[in-house]
């Protein structure tokens, strides 16, 4: 009998330190949105958001220039990877049983690990030497190399989830395979794949290291696609590690809307893969 | 005699290594119903599969012998032309989801790129929906999604869609099989208005559907045709002794 | 589009060349698309040999044991920054395996549903959506400061910034992956060997112990591994937070460098070809790295998911 209260104790004990180690890890999300909040929300105004960043000393500095950099650099990635990783994402699923699909799936895992920083060397290497400059263009290629295997999974993913009978009922009335896989098939995966391709957006929005040799940064706005841009986390990554406290507020600010960027995103694309889902 | 509008000649089918059709030899006349039969495994799907040559779909699917169109050998043409002049309903209703039920029968049209005005969609939509049985119940809600309506609706939806294009041929793939029995006997008193306007093969495991239902049946067994012939004379005096053993209800 | 007239063999062969045409095409596009992310991948795997080969010509094997990294003299040896990668890694997967498993176990197994599984769930979501940079920034005005009052109150050199502050980071941000990972195998453990263990008397804790972790172990693995490669290739948190000393670290408080960090620090500011060569270099060793990593990863989940299917 002894041993069975030993038992019922050490069952209740582990339990205790399940719930203690697993919430303890609530701890770190709160520390850090509560401290970016607090930072952070005195920073917003409306200069702040369309002021260009101003030397120190001068009061007034903004991150509009960030801003539109992030923007525009979205833009370039998306228009990268969504074509090529929806293309990808229906070879994978409709040449499944091929050796060569395999072998690109292998591809498509081995380059959603390969670390963000090495990503920017190779956009450097193949783009910022050949051109002779930074450029918003090999930023834009850099964070597109980043999205694909995310745009590609999801892709994948969403349609193994649709019935094969929709594929024969297309193909029965005489529809060819093209226009059944474009206008019947996507369409039927809309949301999952929006889903995919929002997530992968807000994975990047975010990223620095690959921007560092790429997009390089740009104290003043810029729109040209051939000369270098700025973008919010670089503005982060500038101005939290100078050693001007006033940069340091700005850099708040500007984490501030970034994770509410990401935030959002992620929020939209929950909503979408719940709403949007098409019923079989 | 009017020439028939399918005709089957000598046809084999593999799957790879495995032989699951032989020697299928088979005419169908003009705006009568046939129905195919057997127990599973037999091959009656894989026979109504060649006819549109949706088996292709299957990689290491080869077939052996002639189909005919009237007088088009299917094989020759090209398999899209094929699959829109012949219709195939599937054993489970598939609407499109992402189509309203008006969408969802002139789907044939819309998909295929074909412009058609106004007034002549809106008089296929009413036409076919009204041959498949479903137009009063469907006329005032043509604008909402095709997935909400009950099963034998959608069937008939899949229906409507399928004679908007105005096949010559239609396939019917054990259409009943996911249906509530109201709905199944809805779906024969409707196969048999429709013969007067197109010609129909139906796969069925029902038995006293195909008595209902048909003209002439065929009896598959172990990919063979065993026989053929009008239905009233084969369920009273089959005259093979598997067919009759399979219409006993002695196998499967 | 020609109006359908529906005498199907009129509109035969006109149609016929362009259906078999256009779907060719579209396969096309389909596998140029596949095609497209191999080449990619290979791609990078051979510029970075490629431009790795004045430093591998220059230095051999002595890259990956050398102790000096000095642009000035021209010695590049990047043992410092394996060093670094490794102890901030390896560190960072310690401290983040009793989290992530909790958090694995109790969302598996205790609470698959209800408030405190969402919130949780939530939570882990969300913190593998902070940026790294946020993370990083975060690190390093207010976690810095702990660590150096820490570091003050024992005796240690009151760096603040060093190899643990970046462990720390780097454990609360791999966090999510193994446990989102571990909590999906775990759930997935059958109910009814578990029914075997509680009809033969024993506790929700032995169960846990003896039946579902031995069933859930190569996923969990798995998970762990993944955290690893996560782990190996952050940059920026890293960078903030450890203090960028090109030295071997001293001590786990000691500032140093990894891999990853040291080419951020300096990749725009290489001079001469051979400077830029080793940081291409030390690039190619953490893409070599990782990539490993993560093909061992994948085969324990093929593993995984071969035993559970008996």
């Amino acid at each position: 009998m002894n041993l069975l209260k030993i038992r019922t104790f050490k069952d209740k004990l582990f339990l205790s330190f399940v719930l203690l180690f697993a919430l303890s890890s609530i701890l770190p999300l709160f520390f850090i949105i509560f401290y970016l909040t607090k930072q952070g929300i005195s920073a917003i105004n409306w200069h702040f958001l369309v002021n260009l960043p101003k030397p120190v000393g001068e009061t007034g500095g903004g991150i509009s220039n960030a801003i539109v950099g992030t923007f525009l650099l979205v833009i370039l990635a998306s228009a990268f990877a969504i074509p090529i990783g929806i293309g990808a994402g229906v070879y994978l699923f409709e040449f499944r049983r091929s050796k060569l699909a395999n072998v690109v799936r292998l591809s498509v895992d081995i380059l959603q690990g390969i670390p963000s920083i090495v990503i920017g060397i190779i956009a450097y290497l193949w783009v910022v030497k050949r051109m002779g400059s930074f450029s918003a263009l090999s930023g834009g290629i850099a964070l597109g190399v980043m999205m694909l295997p995310i745009v590609i999974k999801s892709t994948e993913e969403t349609l193994k989830l649709i019935p094969y009978s929709l594929k024969e009922a297309s193909l029965a009335l005489g529809v060819t395979y093209q226009r059944t896989i474009l206008k019947v098939i996507l369409p039927a995966g809309l949301s999952g794949i929006l889903t995919g391709v929002l997530i992968s957006i807000a994975r990047i929005a975010g990223e620095t290291a690959p921007l560092l040799f790429t997009a390089f940064g740009n104290p003043f706005m810029n729109i040209n696609l051939f000369k270098p841009i700025n973008s919010l986390p670089l503005l982060i990554y500038n101005y939290a590690t100078s050693p001007y406290p006033e940069w340091h507020k700005l850099a708040w600010g500007a984490s501030f809307i970034l994770i509410i960027f990401v935030l959002l995103l992620n929020f939209i694309a929950k909503g979408i893969a719940k709403r949007w889902k098409v019923q079989f | 005699m009017e020439s028939p509008v399918l005709r089957i000649k000598d046809l084999y089918a593999y799957y790879g290594e495995k032989t699951i059709l032989k020697d299928i030899n088979l005419s169908v006349p003009k705006n009568k119903a046939i129905a195919i039969m057997g127990p599973s495994g037999c091959g009656k799907t894989t026979l109504i599969r060649c006819i549109n040559r949706l088996h292709e779909l299957v990689p290491d699917a080869k077939v052996v012998g002639k189909i005919y169109l009237y007088d088009d050998d299917i094989y020759k043409l090209d398999r899209i032309l094929v699959r829109r002049r012949i219709g195939m309903v599937f054993q489970r209703p598939n609407p499109f989801p992402t189509m309203s039920i008006y969408e969802n029968v002139i789907a044939g049209y819309k998909l295929n790129g074909i412009r058609l005005s106004r007034t002549e969609r809106d008089n296929i939509v009413e036409e076919s929906l009204k041959k498949a049985a479903l137009w009063d119940e469907v006329k005032d809600s043509l604008y909402k999604r095709g997935t909400f309506l009950s099963g034998g609706q959608q069937q008939r939806l899949c229906i409507a869609r399928t004679l908007a294009m105005k096949p010559e041929l239609l396939l019917l793939d054990e259409p009943t099989s996911a249906l509530d029995p109201k709905a199944t006997l809805r779906i024969e008193e409707l196969i048999s208005k429709l013969k007067e306007s197109v010609t129909i093969v139906l796969v069925t495991h029902n038995i006293a559907q195909a008595s209902r239902v048909s003209d002439y049946t065929a009896f598959l067994y172990l990919g063979e045709l065993i026989e053929f012939g009008p239905t009233g004379k084969m369920f009273t005096v089959p005259e093979d002794k598997r067919t009759e053993e399979y219409l006993t209800g002695k196998f499967g | 589009m020609r109006r359908v007239l529906f005498s199907g063999k009129f509109i035969g062969v006109i149609q016929r060349e362009a259906n078999i045409d256009s779907d060719r095409a579209f396969k096309n596009i389909l596998y140029i698309s596949g095609i497209i992310v191999l080449i990619l991948v290979l791609g990078i795997f051979v510029s970075l040999t490629l431009n790795s080969f004045p430093s591998i010509k220059a230095f051999g094997m002595r890259f990956l044991t050398g102790k000096e990294w000095d642009p000035v003299s021209r010695e590049f040896g990047a043992l410092p920054f394996i060093i670094g990668t490794f102890l901030t890694s390896f560190i960072a997967l310690l401290i983040s395996i009793p989290f992530s498993l909790a958090i694995s176990i109790l969302l598996g197994e205790y609470y698959k549903k209800g408030i405190l599984s969402s919130t949780l769930n939530t939570t882990i979501e969300l913190l593998s959506g902070i940026p790294s940079i946020i993370y990083g920034f975060w690190g390093l005005f207010v976690l810095v400061p702990i660590v150096r009052a820490f570091e003050i109150k024992f005796g240690i050199s009151p760096y603040g910034v060093g190899i643990v502050t970046s462990a720390i980071i780097l454990a609360i941000m791999i966090i999510p992956y193994s446990a989102s990972l571990g909590r999906e195998v775990i759930s997935l453990v059958p109910a009814d060997i578990k029914e075997a263990a509680y009809s033969l008397g024993a506790t929700r804790y032995e169960v846990v112990r003896d039946v579902v972790m031995p069933y859930a172990r190569s996923g969990i693995f798995a998970g762990f591994l993944l955290s690893l490669g996560r782990a190996l290739g952050e940059t920026m948190a890293v960078t903030m937070v450890i203090g960028n000393s090109n030295l071997l670290p001293s001590s786990i408080f000691a500032p140093g460098n990894t891999m990853a960090s040291v080419i951020a620090n300096e990749f725009t500011e290489a001079t001469g070809n051979l400077y830029f060569s080793a940081l291409i270099e030390v690039g190619m060793v953490l893409f070599l790295l990782t990539t490993v990593i993560n093909i061992i990863g994948r085969i324990a989940i093929k593993k995984m998911a071969f035993e559970g299917g008996q």
